[in-house]
């Protein structure tokens, strides 16, 4: 990597800040350096702070897809945070879509959509949560007519 | 322009050029944002190639006039090169459409064998 972007830890994610202007090997450097601790560390999720950027071309924004896709892969959800406004607009008018792109304002809200983000997949890993003793209806049987699983006689 | 980081020194010349003539910051964004899409396609399919940035005059408004120039294979269809999504290689196929979108005046000369230059112009408001 030409330039350096750190790539830090905070809780069960990594975070990312944006603090120069990245040429376009640095953001596939990046992207795959993001892959890499992914994995090494078992992040659930990235955080990509670009509150310093001043512009977003379609090849960065594509880089925040691909990171958007591939973290999701790895079980891990991202969130960009911090566009500033004439980007945004300017991104809009590029027709650019940031397909699969989580934002947020700021890092606080980006760290609570992330949170959200994680909890809402942990059921899928939870292979227990199918005896969980809370209440379900049968899609055949909404008005639960049929009788309920009792939980004492598991 | 030979390199990625000729890109990131035509970015930030025109940006500096953009706020000699005072350009809002949205209209900076857009211009500086064009030129970053003109620079790459300069180097992804010319190979090398030159940028051009000044100052221009009319009617008593500023401007910044970007000409992006470079002698590589041309591009035959030049309709087809300018739809949004079209794209010649693995990207989005924004940074010709997209450019265009972005700025004021926007001009492609263009030829099969010879080669491709694109001027672009953002006049103040």
């Amino acid at each position: 990597m030409t330039q350096q972007v750190p790539v830090l830890r905070l809780g069960d994610a990594l975070l990312v800040s944006i603090q120069v202007d990245l040429q376009d090997d640095d953001v596939l450097a990046l992207q795959e350096e993001l892959a890499e601790r992914i994995v090494s560390t078992g992040a659930r999720g990235v955080i990509i702070d670009i509150s310093a950027v001043d512009i977003v071309d379609s090849f960065i924004g594509r880089m925040f897809s691909s990171i958007a896709a591939l973290s999701r892969v790895l079980d891990a959800e991202t969130v960009v945070v911090g566009m500033r406004p004439a980007v945004a607009i300017t991104l809009v008018e590029l027709g650019l879509s940031l397909e699969g792109v989580r934002t947020a304002l700021d890092l606080e809200k980006g760290r609570a959509i992330l949170d959200r983000l994680i909890a809402e997949r942990r059921p899928a890993h939870d292979l227990d949560y199918l005896d969980d003793d809370a209440d379900y209806v049968p899609l055949d049987d909404p008005a639960g007519e049929r009788a309920r699983p009792d939980p004492s006689r598991r | 322009m030979t390199s990625g980081d000729d890109v990131v020194r035509v970015r930030q010349l025109v940006r500096s050029k953009a706020q000699s003539i005072r350009l809002s910051l949205v209209d900076q964004t857009k211009l500086v944002t064009a030129a970053s899409e003109l620079a790459r396609n300069t180097l992804v399919h010319g190979g090398s190639g030159s940028a051009r940035i000044e100052v221009v005059q009319r009617g008593g408004r500023s401007g910044i006039r970007a000409v992006f120039s470079d002698t590589g294979p041309g591009i035959a269809d030049l309709d087809l090169a300018l739809t949004p999504g079209w794209t010649s290689g693995g990207g989005l196929g924004l940074g010709l459409s997209g450019a265009k979108r972005l700025v004021d005046e926007f001009d492609i000369d263009t030829e099969v064998g010879r080669g491709t230059s694109v001027a672009i112009t953002k006049w103040s408001r």
